[in-house]
């Protein structure tokens, strides 16, 4: 073992350095600015600070594998990979934010503040090398989000997202937890290194302590990404929370949870997984399923929404289940296209909802498209996107992850998920039906769209980049594969 | 930019630029759209001039590097099979454009954005020869036509039509990337070489049991587009429900793509297979034939009964391709290029009746002919075409289909031609109701005969009808060399272990003195 563990080496968490300390000016500025007037400065402190994050992650990138606070945490180029596809969704939500805080009354300052502490948490979680630093990461988002699912004021809706969230979520962390223990009861160590390497000896391999703890690694783990039967919190949470929050929590920490599913199971355990691929396949079919059929019977965009986060969750388990450079590359490539375009979805959602959760009924879209025929455009390219429709990024992605499994034999599994896209493919064009082929009910209106500046640009990127990274993908993919070299 | 790339792009920069262009002046952006078509069109008959008569094989190839990680080159060009294809895509573009002038009144911008992106995907399919790139078109094509069924179909049940034909085509379209994506990495495994190249995947040879699976899996998605007998459901919605332009597109190109996959990729990629499966599809090519022309029979709709008709004549194309003989393929071909003129015409025909009457029920009308006579004129060619009438388009490739059935059975040919006497009693019939008899409704009275756009439009479809039907052997003899080389690739690997096929092989030399087909003449 080569790491350097007697440094504190402050520079490895710097992307975490800059957030915590924007995060502590916005909430030093929230107390001197008047309280009409605060919130788009505020966002763009958050958004600087994010900016300030970016430069600092992506120069970690390439630079190799480099220990901090006695081994605890590593920058790597699987790390930086996360780490900027975090701040990218955090700068898109707050950039998604300063409007929609403002048309529902949030307070503005503890909004901001807790959605870069919950990018913090993020980062953390993909930096750790030690289950203890990584459970410690994993609060830090969760609880950051708990508080944000709830903020919306004078919403039951959204207290009830909080609550369950805060429940639930608790809970799983106990799951976490236990499986944390029991890994070192066997392993000895909470060292992610350590572990993979006692496991490696394969003398440990059938103590049913270890799978147990295993099992419940993955029920913790499960609960983050909405792997079924452990997403039931999803919908409605998501539903809830205030949509920026929500398009963030769909991307973010499901991108987190991922990225430390890889580097705990096709990183430590990856002895074990012949164990882990067939839970996680069982897993995969069940997640496609459940949250395709489910979305087909929603009639409010969010939760729809919701089900398809789900549904997406499915197949990136694909990715993971078929693993090597191809299965894992696609996972990351996945998670960056569906960073995109789920959060440009979400940005027309933005644009429509009206202030106490008007309009949030797909069948309130009606006539959009003919009314704003470049946001109903935009929702078309996202929808399609979404779908796995070509030339779009979300194609690009799906046909990555299927090649991936197909190469690794699992034949099977690739059609059943052909066959959820199929069922996907419905729920996904009811929307595009809705807002370009439907008119408002009788004596209904068209919704008013509130085209937000900050808004625009979101969209303008998310689009820009759902159709450049389905085109050409090669250096995405590219930067994919160089950010998996550690499982290899 | 070759020549091929620029037939593909032109049509997108001219989509950008009416998306750009001011919504308000709807007159400008028809133009622009016009334009590019035209100019689509006037570009592709360099592709004619440039076709080296005699060769078989791919002809202005361009290949540039795409996703070089996976193999994936952007690789265009055209043989014998595609080339008339794709002049047929450029040339209805146009007509389409021009069909649309009355008929599209309301968001002219994204019906024009979305007539040229048709375009684009419409040509990419036909001229993609790296397997990648070839789903991409094919999927891309969804997309607009999903529009232009749902957004300008018929009030009523566009929606329904436009979503059914979306997740037909995506069900079949699906299975098929599993097996390339199969065929990709058994391709990478056994010659070491990972790519998507369709020229290099011709060489492959793959175990029976393997091409089987994959054969169903392209077949499903190509026998869906065609469509044949039991997936058409989707066909009659979608043609009644779309626009008058749609439905034309959708008869006279999109159909073609899925008898253009099984000539393309079916037959050259499992050639043990084709043989194992001629029975079943040739079976359900003679299913569609007599059942697309029964139900046709008793439709009360013109539209419908014109898009039940296409079920029949796809029939004969399907059945043209799995007698698996040069007569029977070219037949086939020729048949693809028909049914595009006569059934696009016949859907110009019912959107200008709709037009002037907003109704298409056969019961609605007679006696149109005294009223209007130009319009009666053109409408009998088209039907005596859609018939196979000889001289006409129709005869020449239904005939060469006959012969080709006769050739590997007999029975075929018997009930194929059943298929034809059927077509000349649905077609017949329809005429006689709508056009003679005595003008027994007061609305159908005061009808104006064609203006000069429609006339000039039907003019256009009738000249190549009849040229067809005279003269075809400039297109045969650019079609034929490429479809003895599928023939040989099918035969080069089925004749040996096979005895029961040898028939079969013999045939391109030996029946070549035979037949007294058009072929002949040279």
């Amino acid at each position: 073992m080569g790491i350097e563990t007697s440094t504190v080496m402050v520079s490895i968490i710097g992307p975490e350095v800059v957030l915590v300390v924007a995060a502590l000016g916005i909430m030093m500025t929230d107390l001197f600015v008047k309280k009409d007037a605060e919130q788009p400065f505020l966002m763009w402190i958050g958004v600087v600070g994010i900016l300030g994050a970016l430069a600092v992650s992506t120069s970690a990138w390439g630079r190799g594998v480099a220990y901090g606070f006695y081994g605890m945490v590593v920058a790597d180029n699987f790390a930086a990979f996360f780490t900027t596809l975090f701040l990218i969704a955090a700068g898109l939500t707050l950039l998604l934010s300063s409007g929609y805080v403002r048309l529902q009354g949030i307070a503005g300052g503890e909004y901001y503040t807790l959605t870069l502490f919950a990018t913090t948490g993020m980062a953390l979680m993909v930096q750790s090398t030690d289950l203890i630093m990584l459970f410690l990461g994993l609060e830090v988002l969760s609880v950051s989000f708990y508080v944000l699912a709830g903020m919306a004021p004078d919403s039951t809706r959204s207290a009830e997202s909080a609550l369950k969230y805060f429940v639930l979520g608790a809970f799983s962390t106990g799951f976490l937890l236990y499986g944390i223990a029991l890994l070192y009861y066997v392993c000895g160590s909470t060292r992610l290194a350590d572990i993979g390497n006692v496991l490696a000896r394969k003398q440990l391999l059938q103590e049913p302590m270890l799978l147990a703890g295993m099992g419940l690694l993955l029920t913790g783990f499960g609960f983050k990404i909405a792997m079924a039967p452990f997403h039931m919190w999803a919908p409605d949470v998501y539903e809830g929370a205030p949509t920026p929050i929500t398009a963030f929590m769909s991307v973010g920490v499901k991108a987190a949870a991922f990225a430390a599913l890889l580097r705990v199971f096709a990183g430590s355990l990856a002895a074990l997984d012949v164990q882990w691929k067939e839970i996680l396949w069982i897993g995969s079919v069940l997640t496609m399923t459940i949250g395709n059929v489910a979305a087909l019977r929603q009639e409010n965009i969010k939760r729809m929404l919701a089900y398809s986060s789900i549904a997406h969750a499915g197949y990136i388990l694909i990715g993971v289940v078929a693993g090597g450079a191809a299965g894992t590359g696609a996972v990351l490539y996945y998670l960056l296209v569906y960073t995109l375009m789920n959060i440009g979805a979400f940005a027309v959602v933005i644009a429509i909802e009206q202030k106490g959760e008007k309009n949030l009924a797909i069948s309130d879209y009606a006539g959009i498209g003919t009314r704003h025929t470049a946001l109903g455009a935009a929702m078309a390219v996202f929808m399609f996107s979404l779908a796995g429709i070509p030339p779009f990024s979300g194609f690009m992605g799906k046909f990555y992850i299927f090649s991936a499994a197909i190469k690794a034999g699992y034949i099977g599994l690739t059609i059943l998920a052909v066959l959820n896209s199929l069922v996907s493919v419905y729920y996904y064009l009811r929307v595009t039906v809705m807002m370009f082929m439907k008119e408002p009910a009788a004596g209904a209106e068209v919704p008013a769209v509130c085209f937000h500046p900050a808004v625009v640009a979101v969209l303008l990127a998310a689009i820009f980049f759902t159709v450049q990274m389905g085109l050409f993908p090669s250096s995405y993919l590219q930067f994919a594969q160089e950010s998996i070299k550690l499982f290899l | 930019m070759g020549l091929i790339s620029v037939l593909i792009f032109l049509p997108l920069a001219g989509a950008i630029l009416v998306a750009l262009g001011p919504r308000e002046k709807p007159g400008l952006l028809r133009g622009i759209a016009v334009a590019t078509s035209v100019l689509t069109f006037l570009f592709s008959l360099q592709l004619f001039t440039r076709f080296v008569t005699g060769e078989g094989g791919f002809q202005l190839v361009e290949a540039h590097a795409w996703i070089p990680r996976l193999g994936i080159t952007y690789r265009v060009g055209i043989d014998g099979i595609s080339l008339f294809l794709v002049l047929l895509s450029t040339l209805l573009s146009v007509v389409a454009m021009a069909a649309s002038w009355s008929d599209i009144k309301v968001r002219v911008k994204e019906f024009m954005i979305c007539l040229l992106l048709l375009e684009t995907g419409m040509i990419g399919v036909f001229v993609a020869l790296d397997m990648f790139l070839f789903y991409v078109f094919w999927e891309v094509m969804l997309i607009p036509m999903y529009l232009l069924i749902g957004i300008w179909g018929n009030p009523g049940r566009r929606i329904y039509a436009a979503v059914k034909f979306f997740i037909f085509t995506m069900f079949g379209s699906l299975l098929m990337l599993v097996a390339i994506i199969v065929l990709y990495y058994y391709h990478g495994a056994t010659s070491g070489i990972y790519t998507f190249d369709l020229a290099t995947w011709y060489n492959l040879k793959l175990p029976l049991s393997m091409q089987i699976w994959l054969f169903l899996a392209f077949g499903l998605a190509f026998a869906i587009k065609v469509p044949m007998f039991p997936f058409h459901t989707w066909l009659p919605d979608a043609h009644t429900e779309a626009p008058t332009v749609g439905s034309v597109l959708l008869a006279a190109v999109l159909l073609k793509m899925g008898t253009y996959g099984f000539l393309r990729f079916n037959l050259p990629l499992f050639p043990e297979a084709t043989v194992m499966f001629v029975p079943l599809l040739a079976g359900l090519a003679l299913v569609g034939i007599i059942y697309g022309a029964l139900v046709a029979m008793v439709q009360a709709d013109v539209k419908r009964l014109v898009a039940f008709s296409s079920v029949s004549h796809l029939g004969f194309v399907v059945l043209g391709i799995f007698a698996l003989n040069v007569e029977g393929m070219t037949g086939a071909m020729l048949q693809m290029l028909n049914h595009g003129f006569s059934t696009g015409a016949l859907f110009l025909i019912v959107g200008m009746i709709y037009e002037r009457r907003h109704t298409r029920l056969i019961a609605d009308f007679g006696g149109l002919s005294k009223v209007m006579p130009v319009f009666a004129t053109f409408f009998m060619i088209v039907t005596l075409s859609s018939i196979g009438l000889p001289g006409l388009n129709g005869f020449v490739g239904e005939f060469l289909v006959l012969l080709g059935a006769f050739k590997a059975d007999p029975l075929w040919a018997v009930v194929a031609g059943l298929g034809v006497i059927l077509a000349a009693v649905y077609m017949l019939w329809m005429f006689q109701r709508v056009m003679f008899g005595e003008v027994d409704r007061e609305e159908n009275r005061g009808l104006k005969d064609l203006n000069l756009r429609e006339g000039s439009l039907l003019l256009v479809m009738v000249f190549f009808i009849i040229q067809f039907g005279v003269y075809p052997k400039p297109y045969i003899d650019r079609i034929e060399p490429t479809l003895k080389l599928v023939l040989k690739r099918v035969e080069a690997r089925t004749t040996a272990p096979r005895p029961a096929a040898a028939p079969i092989a013999e045939k391109p030399a030996a029946q070549a003195a035979l037949h007294t087909s058009p072929t002949q003449a040279r």
